[in-house]
């Protein structure tokens, strides 16, 4: 089968791109890996959320969700005692089923009310982490967390968590099968409609797609996903409380989300690599931070709506605009220009 | 009997304020459609205005609260011209935006006055007076004081939106937008007015806490999830649903947090809030939401 030229390039890039993962953790000092974990782990979580986002609803209950796993797959390890690698995928599967049930109340609303609810639900289930110290310990959480462990015949154990490249490898082989999954789903059938759900939803009701079961099943998928990424981090920390799963921690989500871009899965994680590198750049003004992620979002929003992956063909346009000495051409997702009408209302 | 009744008083007095919030809240989302996230910082820049002028500089303490009301209005009226105003189109730009404000507002409190040490402003009015000839229940003055401010502005603004034609006109374009500008309203000045007059009560209502609460830069955030289990619950859109829910809100909250305790209270307004989203989407008094 003959591969147009387009196609090697992206898989040589895409090459590469592993190459320098894999070769990422042998060349910088010990303590940054902890950065580049933590933004692997961001990636399972921005990506799945643009998946969730898919069929047009924004939750508020994502970073909850994570939390769900980090909680289940954490006191599956130390009150049932399982084996991590049993642990954290059931802990997976189990916040997909809790986002099983959200669905029911969740899904009878939309857009904002959506938001909203599902704020209320995932802030009702974090509030209950605070609350209960017996089993999720209060205000402290859960500490001394077991971490994963593979027996080896002759060396025996070795620890991840007290490898930290050992536990780079392992989660970037769970970004990869995530990444692979979602992007697959998207362009399956499932994926589309999908899309089609998000753009005409009474239109696509009435030529029998049955839109509750379309958006209840990305909304599980994405949440186990998501406990799964909370399940590396709470096995990578050693530690989890109900802080780290809060309303500012979803808001940096969206950020990173809306920052990327949203129209492909690169959006997202463009967006967590670059905030992640920002937040290497602010090192010392860690007070700063929320400003600059407030900024970046204002300005991305305002001057580059779909995100910074809209960036190369945006720069292609403006430098042809440069070059032709004119106006730039309207790109075709540009929205028509601000006027003071009311904007059309959906029959 | 008296724990009671002192309970009733508490929650009436915190009622005023979570009005407050509310109906800024609401005016802003039915002139522009917007879920302002930011509303909680508001509350927050009213609260430091009154540290910096009234704690700081001596100024006396109502000039500080009207201060607080026309600095934080102001913000308000920058942010609608700056960042709503171009998102008008985009039903989650202007919620995106204010996200961002959110942010940037904190970090300038936190880098202005500092992060660790929680402000703790005098109350002009110290010592408290028993109620009702009853020993065991008091209230302190300044809450009081701030229950009195907080009643007179809401009626204020009552009096205002139902009496004024720019009342009518703003409670026109929240019925509908499209109709308001076929009138010759001008959307852009309307959205204008309610932003600076939602700014303004918000910073109000944090000035008038500042004194009965300790000020930090992150202040607004269970207030802002307060208000909004309050618009949802007294249906989003409607003002008279806000302060009702403001007011049935706050005395079942009172009441668990001293009877339970505080974080099962919260708990449970959440589900409320989830309980009627599910029921009755539109809320108490809300009509329902136009598809």
């Amino acid at each position: 089968m003959r591969r147009s030229s387009r196609f090697w390039a992206t898989s040589g890039g895409l090459a590469a791109l592993l190459a320098l993962l894999c070769a990422l953790p042998f060349l910088v000092a010990l303590y940054r890996l902890d950065i580049l974990i933590f933004m692997l782990i961001n990636v399972i979580l921005a990506v799945s959320y643009r998946f969730l986002t898919l069929a047009g609803e924004y939750s508020l209950g994502h970073v909850v969700m994570m939390g769900v796993g980090a909680y289940g797959s954490a006191l599956a390890t130390k009150e049932a005692g399982f084996p991590v690698w049993v642990a954290a995928p059931l802990a997976a599967a189990f916040t997909g089923l809790i986002a099983f049930v959200l669905a029911f109340p969740l899904f009878r609303m939309k857009g904002f009310y959506f938001l909203i609810g599902s704020f209320a639900a995932g802030e009702a289930i974090r509030l209950s982490w605070n609350r209960f110290r017996d089993p999720f310990g209060g205000p402290g959480g859960i500490s001394f967390i077991p971490s994963p462990e593979i027996p080896l015949p002759v060396l025996g154990t070795v620890d991840l968590s007290a490898d930290p490249r050992a536990y780079y490898f392992l989660c970037l082989a769970v970004v990869i099968a995530t990444i692979v999954i979602f992007y697959r789903l998207e362009r399956s059938r499932f994926g589309l409609t999908l899309h089609a759900i998000h753009w005409k939803d009474v239109l696509a009701e009435s030529v029998g797609v049955h839109i509750w079961w379309y958006k209840t099943f990305a909304l599980v998928l994405a949440s186990a996903f998501a406990g799964l990424a909370g399940a590396l981090l709470g096995h990578y920390l050693g530690t989890v409380n109900p802080v780290q799963f809060n309303l500012h921690i979803m808001l940096f989500v969206l950020v990173w989300v809306i920052v990327g871009g949203t129209r492909t899965i690169a959006g997202p994680i463009l967006g967590v690599a670059v905030l992640t590198i920002v937040d290497q750049g602010l090192r010392g003004l860690d007070e700063w931070r929320p400003l600059f992620y407030g900024a970046i979002l204002i300005l991305t929003v305002m001057f580059l709506p779909h995100g910074l992956e809209s960036l190369p063909r945006r720069a292609a346009e403006w430098w042809q605009a440069i070059r032709s000495r004119r106006r730039p051409p309207v790109s075709e997702d540009e929205e028509p220009p601000e006027s003071d009408r009311p904007p059309p209302r959906d029959a | 009997m008296d724990t009671v009744v002192q309970t009733l008083v508490n929650a009436l007095m915190q009622s005023s304020f979570v009005a407050l919030m509310a109906v800024g809240l609401v005016l802003i989302f039915g002139v522009m459609r917007v879920i302002n996230f930011a509303h909680g910082e508001f509350y927050m820049a009213g609260a430091y205005v009154v540290f910096w002028l009234y704690a700081q500089h001596d100024l006396p303490f109502f000039a500080a609260v009207v201060a607080a009301m026309i600095i934080v209005g102001i913000i308000g009226l920058i942010i609608e011209q700056l960042l709503f105003k171009p998102m008008r189109e985009n039903p989650l730009g202007g919620l995106i935006m204010s996200i961002g404000v959110l942010f940037i507002l904190q970090v300038l409190a936190a880098v202005t006055f500092g992060v660790g040490l929680m402000k703790h402003i005098p109350p002009l009015y110290p010592g408290a007076t028993p109620l009702f000839g009853m020993d065991g229940v008091s209230v302190p003055w300044q809450r009081l004081v701030a229950f009195g401010i907080a009643v007179l502005l809401l009626i204020g603004f009552w009096l205002f939106l139902k009496r004024t034609r720019l009342g009518w006109a703003l409670r026109a374009c929240a019925q509908d937008r499209e109709a308001a500008a076929l009138q010759g309203m001008s959307i852009n000045r309307l959205a204008l007015i309610a932003m600076g007059l939602g700014a303004g009560l918000a910073g109000a209502a944090g000035a008038i806490m500042a004194p009965l609460v300790r000020v930090y830069p992150y202040i607004g955030g269970p207030v802002i999830v307060t208000a909004f289990i309050v618009i949802v619950v007294g249906g989003i859109g409607s003002l008279e649903g806000a302060v009702l829910a403001a007011v049935l809100y706050t005395f079942f909250h009172t009441f668990v947090a001293t009877y339970l305790d505080g974080t099962i209270a919260s708990i449970l307004g959440l589900l409320l809030m989830l309980l009627v989203l599910i029921v009755r989407p539109a809320g108490l008094l809300g009509k329902g939401e136009k598809v």
